[in-house]
């Protein structure tokens, strides 16, 4: 039997049930759906204990409890921890999985801070102002004097409309104003990007049907 | 006008149907983000090691496979080293399989020319995790082997011995790399993403952040033309051509047909 | 031991990462990289939230014979059957990979292309240029959109043979992408990156304690 053309219709037909939708609702788009988020889901635990749970915490108890690495008896504490997420099963028990949500939440919070600041916040204030240090070497053609000035209303202007703790009124408005058409020009970008990116998953999935399932294309 | 939105539907597919069937061939010029990622891959020498995160599953494979794939054999043909890695759970059956197809056609040899490390949860600890000690995140790789059994990672530890880290990306991986790796640990990375993401790359672009920057199945028919190797990001921007001139026209009869109404309403 | 411990937890590994950063000091990193490494075992047991979610929604359904409940037997047989030859044969197994390349590949693939239907049917339906603002976006998107393709340029260099200027589509997306794009951008990463700092402090602090949930 060859299971590789078995699965090339089977894959053919799971994802003309999907498109059938666009007819309209059904029972085979619905079966699809379905299936899709189980199986997803099913490959995600099999993943996440194969490549997660097993390396980071089995290992380590079992070099622990074997004698194989007494180091790894420290282990164990993160891997009690983390048990502790299986008190979502027990009602009564379930503010236990604070404890690990504390900690996951408390180290992404601190290790951030000085991250975000420096990647996003100085690095961005410096890409802005930095063309200013060649205008005043002399390097910038006048369109790049141009491009720096914009680049820097732009940021002020688009930073303005986002501040709210001052009324919007008087030049305040107008730079808010000059800020909506900067956002307007960026939407408009992720916009035209988005299209291709959706149209190029739609071309795969036909590619897929006319090549590999009805043999049409090369 | 009213027109019942399945009849668009159709002009979508067949926009995607009859020019896959022409084969239709228009030539793409190479933009400047992705001809500074191919100069800079192509910048490396021989036995150099380029870290490579796949952080996409199946939903963004038709962007990003044909420029993961491009690259690969541009590190394959320089004889620079590739680590691969990935972020998405969804992902390792997929890039897998992507790593060895190409592998086999340049006769690559797993553990020496490239490793596929595979899958860990936790994406910000697993980022700083590698920038303390590879071993401390991957003590096998996909396959099993002991980690300090691969010939290619005898002398690979951390980001100080990798030269490039590109991110192949779907969602907000890429600013979880150059927050954390780049800046904690000086690590240059270059990025391909999807669609969705384009935009909001270009900041990070400006202040050298980023290297390159491959932009969906544009930038990978664009890397696919300066490697010379042309294949489905070359063909399927060729056949999108077509759906984006149709949205276009759609567009502007929408608006016309807007206009002629409140006017006439007026 | 309900609401404090979780707090002064936050708190801890919180100022743990900020000090580390700025210590060079080698108890300083060995605090550090053992955070990590403690992060990282946890990490993966969360697992089990999406799991029992998933399941007792789909259970609710069940019981309650909501519309469509037969479907969420079909989640329960695709789970099921993922999860018992992936555990059993680990996740290089043939037949799991089989699985995965021929049903859930497809499907994720081919749910998420649908987007280009509804995508086109908006921009014809909604995409109108009814006020300044909204024709500033429109253009950009038929710039950008156009400047994405080979045929743009194609187009232009066809209407445009008489003149000196070849590839402008693609030139000028380019430039809307590096100029008033990025300006834009930039304007939200700012804004956004003051607004996670701020909310980051406010954690550590237990200022800001809605990941603690409800209840005492």
């Amino acid at each position: 039997m060859d299971w590789n053309l078995i699965g090339i219709w089977i894959a053919a037909f799971l994802t003309l049930s999907i498109y059938s939708v666009l007819y309209q609702d059904n029972p085979f788009y619905r079966f699809a759906e379905h299936l899709f988020v189980g199986v997803s889901v099913g490959y995600g635990i099999v993943l996440s204990i194969y490549q997660g749970l097993i390396p980071f915490a089995w290992k380590p108890f079992e070099a622990a409890v074997t004698g194989e690495s007494f180091i790894g008896f420290i282990k164990l504490i993160p891997i009690c921890i983390g048990l502790l997420f299986f008190a979502r099963l027990s009602p009564r028990h379930t503010w236990l999985i604070r404890y690990p949500i504390a900690i996951l939440i408390g180290f992404g919070s601190g290790i951030a801070i000085p991250n975000v600041l420096r990647a996003n916040i100085f690095e961005q204030t410096r890409g802005t102002i930095e063309p200013f240090a060649d205008i005043y070497a002399g390097t910038l053609t006048g369109w790049g004097i141009f491009e720096a000035i914009l680049m820097v209303v732009g940021v002020v202007c688009t930073l303005t409309y986002f501040f709210f703790s001052v009324e919007h009124r008087g030049p305040v408005k107008w730079l808010s104003k000059v800020g909506i058409a900067f956002l307007m020009i960026g939407f408009g970008s992720a916009f035209g990007n988005t299209v291709m990116g959706r149209v190029a998953l739609l071309i795969q999935r036909v590619d897929f049907l006319l090549g590999d399932w009805l043999n049409i294309i090369s | 006008m009213n027109m019942d939105r399945r009849i668009v539907f159709i002009l979508v597919a067949l926009a995607v149907i009859i020019p896959m069937l022409l084969s239709v061939n228009l030539p793409v010029s190479v933009s400047e983000p992705t001809q500074k990622f191919y100069d800079y891959v192509e910048a490396l020498p021989a036995g150099s090691t380029i870290m490579i995160a796949f952080d996409y599953g199946p939903s963004s494979l038709a962007e990003l496979n044909p420029m993961a794939k491009a690259l690969l054999k541009q590190c394959f043909d320089k004889d620079i080293r590739v680590i691969g890695i990935t972020l998405a759970v969804d992902a390792p059956t997929l890039i897998s399989a992507l790593i060895q197809e190409v592998a086999a056609e340049k006769e690559a040899v797993e553990g020496e020319d490239y490793v596929f490390l595979g899958y860990r949860p936790g994406e910000v600890q697993v980022i700083l995790g590698i920038g303390t000690d590879i071993a401390s995140v991957y003590d096998t790789d996909y396959n099993g082997t002991a980690i300090s059994e691969i010939p290619m990672m005898q002398n690979i530890t951390n980001y100080d011995q990798i030269d490039l880290l590109v991110d192949f990306a779907s969602s907000d991986t890429i600013e979880s790399w150059i927050i954390y790796a780049n800046v904690q640990y000086n690590q240059k990375i270059a990025a391909g993403v999807t669609g969705v993401i384009i935009a909001q790359m270009f900041p990070y672009l400006q202040t050298g952040q980023l290297v390159g920057l491959l932009s969906g199945i544009l930038g990978a028919a664009e890397y696919e033309n300066l490697v010379g190797a042309p294949a489905k990001g070359m063909q399927w921007i060729n056949v999108e051509s077509f759906v984006h001139l149709l949205i276009v026209v759609l567009v502007i009869v929408g608006n016309i047909t807007y206009f002629i109404h409140r006017s006439r309403e007026e | 031991m309900k609401r404090q411990v979780p707090l002064a937890l936050c708190f801890v590994f919180g100022i743990a990462m900020i000090f580390t950063r700025f210590s060079p000091h080698s108890v300083s990193q060995w605090i550090y990289e053992e955070v990590i490494s403690w992060v990282l075992i946890i990490g993966p047991f969360a697992l089990v939230l999406a799991t029992v979610t998933l399941i007792q929604t789909h259970t609710t359904r069940i019981r309650r014979r909501t519309e469509h409940w037969q479907y969420s037997l079909v989640v329960f047989a695709g789970l099921t059957i993922m999860v018992v030859i992936g555990i059993r044969f680990g996740p290089q197994d043939s037949i799991f990979e089989w699985l995965y390349n021929n049903v859930q590949l497809p499907m994720d693939a081919t749910m998420f292309s649908l987007l280009a239907f509804f995508i086109a049917s908006a921009a014809y339906r909604a995409f109108r240029a009814r006020t300044f603002e909204a024709s500033l976006l429109l253009l950009t998107a038929v710039v950008v959109m156009m400047g994405n393709v080979p045929m743009g340029d194609f187009i232009w260099n066809t209407i445009m043979s008489w003149s000196p200027w070849a590839d402008k589509v693609s030139e000028a997306r380019q430039w809307i992408l590096d100029n008033p794009n990025l300006s834009a951008r930039r304007g939200i990463i700012l804004g956004v990156s003051l607004g996670v700092i701020s909310q980051s402090i406010r954690i550590i602090l237990g200022i800001e304690r809605s990941y603690l949930g409800g209840g005492d």
